[in-house]
């Protein structure tokens, strides 16, 4: 089950331990900058002026995030999914420190000093991830000042990041937060081949982006295959304008993110002449090859899926995720053996041609093969407030198509394989021993349309309780805005 | 041709054009029964000739089929509303989009009936949602249609379109049913976009809109009692071309509703006192921030088309936005009825989980259901003919295998004007290409 991400994380910590290639980049503390910055340095001093070299810049807008303040727990008495296809009846979930401590049956031992959760007749899961979301770059409200999503002036935007635009006023991660979400994944918009880096964050209310940012989740590239960049380049009477132009445009600067590796690496190996002039484009695609940077494809149909698995082999990297994706579930043995996960809808289809073969079933039949990786994902502000509600449909709908899916398993869809699918399974996603505690309990089975998401803990911190106003926040937008500290139909005031 | 070719025509165009009847009598027996208005725990519904004959306690019928439904919910079908089922294919396919209009000539009188394609592959997935009815809208910039991501990329190709002016055409009721018949009734209600949208349309300030809409009504009251003088060109020119004018007048003397796609609590009362100045019916949809003049729409006695699940500030006008806007506006009074996504085409099948999430917000589990059944087809002045499980009724029924508001339920039997429908679709169909590896390739199922 963890072949996918074991094979990403060894292959990036190959890269930078062994090779000191020039973009071993997380969004962590620092950590990683002077590790691979160490690695990378020969003897001969080569160091450049602040800013010039990729080595000791990966990560200049490094994570400030800090857990809300918290305390030890243990929640007893739910039903609890665990993300590894696990279930446990009047189960215990043992949260010390911001992490989970222990998982188990009735028996488990609760350490003395932890506050007790009693959580009978409810459920308790693994935080939910989003891995396709667009909060805070194209945020509420969508109008243009705020509108940032979208770097829509060239194919290859592979240079700018999302975490440049996110404005962590948008009251959309409030509301995430009260569906479930602990964790999201950021990415720019699919107007361009590349459209920039998407980043990984904490969902915790934060004045900066920095406070947001999920420390050392790898960074990845948002690329995008089919109607969008060439219906967006081509209506300006500009390359790409088809399905051949876009993948003309991705190897193009594939050859040209080779080139610039190569010059770094003899750089640093030789020493020889002036040192390559830094390109945030191709240090991003730099990334990409050798493996620290994870490819997020936004792809719809399986025959460009396949075509972007073959440029992968082209040139030695490998696709970590295809978004949206409505037609995987045609090659659904193709993407389990190349360790790629779909990250998938189940109700949206038909909005445009290369949608119009999305079926409910798509998680289900992506799911059903051997090592495969089936995410549901929302691209919503809205429907990322559900996404327990959209996995809940795509299990009905395997199960109609006769397909044998218990929750505890189909629960890993907006969890366990969301951390997959963006290489920080080693850190969340499920209720291990050892991962940050992010945790929900649900009112109810989290696949009833009527489960609400009572308590939600980050890093083992309460950050939204449904009963208590104190715990639910509202961003600075929301001021004094129309029906600001009034109440419908008996919701608490910071509630929408 | 020979005459018995031409007779033999002729009946077939007959029985093409008549409503599919059922022949037979099904009885569906021991369901806990949703009527749209009660609940019976264990019940017997009996169908015939199109309609529902009974529903009670009642043992089925000598001869009938019976359908055990023991263990099932039987419910009304659901009655989609601000729809675009059957009048567009693929959201980004123009010419397959009948819903649109952007002539310059034509506004109020555009007409979304003639263009309803009984064999859209939208209806069957829309009715293995449970839904059986629905009431087609035309789209005009402030509807709710759209994947907003994907129209912010489109630049100025497909995505936008113009309107021609404050009216974006007249709505019609069809039905789900297989065949080619679905017409139910043309012309129910125009449509008008308010707020920004319709502000926008007069040149960009609601004071514009609404100043212009009145004088677009004092125009179509002119023309009515003028008709003789406008034909002999014998009255001052009217901005608007005659079929516009004849469209609008039982919209101006309040025998047609206006659906009014309106936003912003003060937008709201501004087209309620419109209404009521102007003696027109009106229906709002939308209505993000009906909850903070809950009070207000129910005492104008104005119904409301609502999303529960809209609750974000996506933009100025919606930032009152709350899921318990319908639970307020249901405690108010207020007439509701639910909506499904993205313009209610390829996701109206999610209108039963919006339902679900109202509930869950403080709805009423039987006001929302009656939000799916009854208090459409009251709202488009259908009651009793459809929407719910009573005698003399249309025969929509679902049978489902648990709560229909739950996603992991699935209808086992959809009854159309009392016709069982095959639990058919065009995914489906895909689905079954694609379930089992074959030697062959896909294609090679059918």
């Amino acid at each position: 089950m963890n072949r996918h991400h074991l094979r990403g994380a060894s292959l990036a910590a190959v890269a930078c331990a062994a090779l000191a290639l020039s973009a071993c980049a997380t969004t962590g503390q620092g950590t990683a900058n002077s590790e691979a910055g160490g690695a990378a340095k020969p003897s001969k001093d080569r160091s450049l002026d602040a800013g010039l070299d990729p080595a000791t810049t990966l990560n200049p807008y490094p994570s400030t995030y800090q857990p809300l303040p918290r305390e030890n727990f243990a929640v007893v008495g739910a039903t609890v999914l665990t993300g590894t296809d696990r279930k446990i009846e009047n189960g215990v979930v043992v949260v010390t420190d911001g992490k989970v401590a222990a998982v188990g049956d009735a028996q488990t031992p609760v350490p003395a000093g932890h506050r007790v959760i009693d959580a009978r007749g409810r459920y308790v899961t693994p935080g939910v991830i989003d891995v396709h979301s667009h909060l805070g770059v194209y945020p509420s409200p969508g109008v243009q000042g705020l509108s940032n999503g979208n770097e829509a002036t060239s194919p290859n935007t592979a240079q700018v990041w999302a975490e440049h635009s996110i404005w962590p006023q948008d009251p959309g991660f409030n509301t995430a937060r009260a569906g479930g979400v602990t964790t999201l994944h950021i990415l720019p918009g699919s107007a361009n081949l590349f459209g920039g880096r998407g980043v990984t964050i904490r969902n915790v209310p934060s004045v900066t982006m920095q406070g947001l940012k999920f420390p050392n989740a790898p960074y990845t590239v948002k690329m995008a295959c089919g109607e969008n960049p060439a219906r967006v380049y081509g209506s300006r009477n500009q390359s790409p304008s088809t399905a051949m132009g876009n993948m003309a445009g991705y190897r193009a600067a594939f050859i040209a993110a080779r080139e610039y590796k190569a010059k770094w690496d003899k750089w640093r190996e030789t020493g020889e002449g002036s040192p390559p002039t830094r390109n945030l484009q191709n240090e991003t695609l730099a990334g990409v090859l050798d493996g620290s940077i994870l490819i997020q494809n936004h792809c719809y149909r399986a025959n460009e899926m396949a075509m972007m698995m073959d440029m992968a082999n082209e040139f030695g990297y490998r696709i970590s995720t295809f978004h949206h994706a409505t037609e995987a579930y045609k090659i659904a043995p193709q993407l389990a053996a190349n360790g790629i996960c779909a990250a998938i809808w189940t109700g949206w289809w038909g909005f445009k041609m290369e949608a119009l073969d999305a079926i409910e079933e798509n998680a289900a039949l992506v799911d059903a093969q051997q090592g495969s990786c089936a995410v549901i994902h929302s691209d919503d502000p809205e429907l990322t407030q559900r996404l327990n509600q959209e996995a809940a449909a795509a299990l009905s709908a395997g199960r109609r198509a006769g397909l044998n899916i218990s929750e505890e398993h189909a629960i890993g869809w907006f969890t366990s394989n969301a951390a997959k699918a963006i290489g920080i399974a080693d850190q969340t996603g499920a209720l291990t021993p050892g991962l940050r505690a992010d945790v929900v309990i649900w009112s109810a089975d989290p696949f009833s349309i009527y489960a609400r998401a009572d308590q939600v803990f980050i890093d083992g911190a309460l950050t939204y309780d449904r009963a208590n106003p104190a715990y639910q926040p509202t961003s600075d937008f929301e001021l004094g805005q129309p029906g600001y500290g009034l109440t419908a139909a008996n919701a608490t005031v910071g509630a929408r | 041709m020979r005459l018995s070719h031409m007779i033999a025509g002729a009946v077939a165009a007959l029985s093409m054009a008549a409503p599919a009847v059922a022949q037979e009598t099904v009885a569906i027996v021991g369901g806990r029964i949703l009527t749209g208005t009660s609940v019976i725990e264990s019940g017997t519904v009996v169908l015939r000739d199109g309609k529902i004959v009974s529903v009670g306690s009642g043992a089925a019928p000598a001869g009938a089929r019976v359908i055990n439904a023991a263990g099932k919910t039987v419910a009304p079908g659901f009655v989609a509303v601000d729809s675009g089922l059957a009048g567009t294919e693929v959201g980004s396919v123009r010419g397959a989009n009948d819903l649109r209009n952007s002539a310059n000539t034509l506004s109020a009188a555009f007409d979304v009936s003639y263009g309803l394609d009984p064999w859209s592959f939208t209806l069957p997935v829309a009715r293995l949602g449970g839904i059986t009815r629905a009431v087609v809208v035309p789209q005009h910039p402030g509807s709710s249609g759209g994947h907003v991501h994907e129209e912010e990329t489109a630049g100025a190709g497909d995505g936008g379109f113009q309107t021609p002016g404050l009216f974006a055409g007249q709505a019609a009721i069809i039905n789900l049913g297989q065949g080619s018949n679905i017409l139910v009734k043309p012309r129910v209600a125009m449509v008008a976009p308010f707020g920004e949208a319709g502000a926008a349309v007069a040149g960009g300030a609601r004071g514009a809109q609404f100043v212009l809409f009145k004088e677009t009504l004092s125009e179509v009251r002119l023309y009515a009692r003028n008709k003789s003088a406008y034909e002999r060109a014998g009255l001052r020119n009217l901005s608007l071309s005659r079929a516009d004018l004849e469209a609008l007048i039982p919209v101006a003397n309040g025998a047609l509703p206006l659906i009014v796609t309106v936003h912003r609590a003060s937008d709201i009362q501004q087209v309620l006192r419109l209404a009521r100045e102007e003696g027109i019916k009106i229906i709002l949809d939308g209505a993000e921030e009906g909850w903070l003049v809950a009070g207000e729409i129910a005492a104008a006695n104005v119904p409301v088309l609502l999303n529960p699940i809209s609750n974000l500030p996506s933009d100025f006008e919606v930032r009152a936005a709350r899921m318990e806007n319908a639970a307020a506006l249901n405690a108010a009074g207020v007439v509701i009825a639910i909506k499904g996504n993205e313009g209610s085409t390829h996701r109206a099948r999610e209108a039963r989980y919006n339902a679900g999430n109202a509930v869950s917000h403080g709805l009423p589990y039987s006001a929302a259901i009656a939000a799916l059944t009854v208090n459409p087809a009251r709202i488009f002045g259908m009651a009793g003919q459809f929407g719910q499980i009573a005698p003399g009724a249309a025969g929509d029924v679902v049978i489902w295998s648990g709560d229909p508001l739950e996603p992991l339920s699935q209808p086992s039997a959809i009854f159309v004007n009392g016709v069982e429908q095959p639990l058919t679709s065009r995914p489906l169909l895909l689905r079954d290409r694609y379930l089992q590896p074959t030697t062959m390739p896909p294609a090679y199922r059918n």
